[in-house]
């Protein structure tokens, strides 16, 4: 099977590019130059170097040995919590800003959910002192306070999507709209595996150093580069991208994608596109969609600002429907016991999102011997207002 | 075949007026009346657009009005009910679907075209379709139900695929005005304007033009018109309708400030 899209962008029957024609020549632009971008030397050796000094990378890859104990196998943790601005979100941006200054693009536009894109956006911006606007919901700007006030920092302009849900979606759509406006000086930063080809595919790339140092770090640990499984959470799906990236061509290694299931399935109140969604076009990509029986996209509900997206990536969904991944729901309750959990075990705390991926482990079968690597793609500070609410519960845990 | 749209160029050539309104907007049943109405006033052509959650292309004011007419319980099955008898009542005037590709996938491409078709429908407008998919999976169904694509072009678009565009379309070519979504509000430097349109027309392409995106008035119609066979105007005749109890006569109104 072929995990990589074709020239138009499918991954099987889904991707592409559906976009008015306002857009056709900036995405045009970024489809021819891409791939020669990624491949040239000068860019690879000034993004690696970026990734280096200024992201920190490579990221450890830590054994967890209370919760290996715990759920009886090798549990072992990819920091990516531990990169500049605290997830994996900083891998993508820095890839794209240095891609806007080939193009010789000067004005940066972003959305963002949790905040955590727009953070990593505003943080690369003010490194390469590019003006930088980031799109938010106004409902996530007041639900993710400390991430504006930070992008302000940072020097970002922060506008509040009003249409529709006022979330990620929204926010989406206004960040397409301003890139509708100014077609000719302005890069658009996605932050996901989402948005038409070859957004899917430029962001799984810059993402894939997370599995590129995996497979390296087992190798010196182990002395195998290969684990039994890899647990990543999913919203849009770039950190599970960038961790499953180099071992989609090795059938052994169990792919597991996260989902937020919200309230629970069928609640009315989720976010696991990959259950509840039917093929459909969202910002430009044919993916699985929640939408309802008229082809009007419904708003996806989950604790976590950053998986509360109605679409997944393309790649996922030909994931999911090929069977190369095998997709889990979790709803709030069992993320938040997750986060207690890590905190309490491993000194760790997790982002909410994250915590979604740590709490399919009792689901995986994993034996003894098996070795599981959970990528942790970010930390907690930024959700510790969501812990507070909750910290009675999270404080009534026993481990 | 005959498509009313070709006859609408044929009869005249220039001062086309089309009008753009959102189906079920300002309420579930001003559709029709609207329609008529628009006809009977002056316009040559009418657009009717398709409601959609998330319409990507479109301004605050044409967001709003797909809002409040998917809250008044607008879609495909009641708009095509809608439409049901719109040829006994408008019989020449030329009418488009205008929408996203989400809904009309979902509802089923041959069942939309069919049922379009035997609305009386001549041609659908759907800007987020790719033109090779067009080409690939739709033209065939588009050619047997005698439904005309309409593809935008704007200011970015390069000649080669202006005239790729103008190959695959027997209706008009859709010139959007400038960089923008629907409704205008971005400045548009008139010179460069000017010369883009210049520059489309001396193309001596196929298909005539319409300019639409931020054209609203008398003033922005007849200057369009210097350029082109006609132009569209959505954005600034969905505000006319605002809070109007009698919208027909809005409507009248509207259009006849744009002609007279």
């Amino acid at each position: 099977m072929n995990y990589q899209p074709n020239a138009r962008g499918y991954y099987g029957e889904f991707g592409g590019a559906y976009i008015p024609e306002m857009l056709y020549p900036n995405v045009e632009e970024l489809q021819e130059n891409y791939l020669q971008i990624l491949g040239d030397p000068e860019f690879q050796r000034e993004y690696q170097k970026l990734l280096r000094d200024y992201v920190g990378r490579p990221t450890p890859l830590f054994e967890a040995k209370r919760l290996s104990a715990k759920y009886g196998t090798r549990v072992f943790l990819k920091r990516e919590d531990l990169c500049h601005t605290g997830a994996h979100k900083v891998n993508n941006t820095v890839g794209q800003i240095l891609m806007a200054r080939r193009l010789g693009k000067t004005r940066i536009i972003a959305e963002t959910g949790a905040g955590q894109h727009g953070v990593a956006t505003a943080t690369v911006c003010a490194l390469m002192g590019m003006e930088c606007i980031v799109y938010m919901g106004k409902i996530d700007m007041e639900r993710q306070r400390p991430n504006v006030e930070r992008m302000r920092l940072l020097g970002a302009e922060v506008r509040a999507a009003v249409s529709g849900s006022q979330t990620l979606k929204d926010a989406t759509n206004e960040a397409i709209r301003d890139w509708i406006s100014n077609p000719v000086d302005t890069h658009y930063i996605i932050g996901s595996v989402v948005g038409p080809h070859p957004y899917p595919d430029l962001v799984a790339r810059l993402q894939s150093v997370i599995s590129e140092e995996m497979r390296k770090q087992l190798h010196e640990e182990l002395g195998r580069e290969l684990p039994d499984y890899v647990v990543a959470c999913v919203g849009g799906g770039s950190n599970a991208a960038g961790a499953f990236y180099h071992f989609l061509d090795e059938p052994s290694v169990k792919l597991i994608a996260v989902e937020a299931a919200g309230h629970g399935i069928s609640s009315g109140h989720s976010a696991a596109t990959s259950v509840l969604g039917k093929p459909g076009i969202i910002h430009g990509s044919r993916t699985l969609l929640m939408q309802d029986e008229h082809g009007q996209i419904t708003e996806p509900y989950s604790l976590s600002a950053g998986l509360d997206y109605p679409g997944i990536g393309p790649l996922h969904a030909f994931l999911g429907t090929s069977g190369r991944a095998r997709f889990i729901s979790i709803e709030d309750e069992q993320a938040l016991y997750s986060v207690a959990e890590l905190s309490r075990l491993e000194g760790i705390i997790p982002a909410l999102e994250t915590a979604h991926a740590l709490a399919a482990l009792p689901q995986l079968g994993a034996g003894p011997e098996d070795v599981v690597v959970v990528n942790l793609s970010g930390r907690g500070d930024k959700d510790l207002a969501t812990y507070l609410q909750f910290a009675d519960k999270l404080n009534s845990y026993d481990f | 075949m005959e498509n009313r749209i070709a006859n609408a160029f044929a009869k005249k050539q220039n001062h086309l007026l089309n009008v753009y309104l959102t189906a079920g907007y300002p309420t579930l049943d001003a559709t029709v009346p609207l329609i008529e109405t628009l006809a009977s006033s002056g316009a040559d052509l009418i657009e009717i657009g398709m409601p959609f959650s998330d319409p990507l292309a479109d301004g605050p004011v044409i967001q709003a009005s797909s809002t409040a007419a998917l809250l008044n319980g607008m879609n495909l099955w009641v708009l095509f009910a809608q439409l049901k008898d719109i040829r006994q009542r408008v019989p020449e005037t030329p009418i488009l679907l205008m929408g996203y590709l989400n809904p009309v996938m979902q509802f089923g491409m041959e069942n939309f075209c069919r049922e379009a078709a035997a609305a009386g429908v001549d041609g659908l407008i759907l800007p987020d379709l790719p033109l090779a998919e067009y080409e690939e999976e739709y033209q065939d169904v588009f050619r047997r139900h005698n439904l005309r694509p309409v593809f935008l072009i704007t200011p970015q678009t390069s000649p080669e695929r202006i005239r790729r565009i103008d190959a695959l379309t027997e209706s008009f070519l859709y010139l959007v005005s400038g960089p923008g979504t629907t409704g205008g509000g971005t400045t548009q430097d008139p010179t460069k304007q000017e010369a883009y349109f210049e520059r489309i027309a001396a193309m001596n392409l196929r298909n005539p033009r319409l300019i639409g995106f931020g054209i609203g008035d008398k003033t922005s119609f007849d200057r369009a018109c210097r350029y082109a066979e006609g132009a569209i105007i959505g954005s600034a005749f969905i505000k006319a309708l605002e809070g109007k109890e009698d919208a027909p006569a809005a409507a009248r109104e509207f259009v006849e400030s744009v002609l007279n």
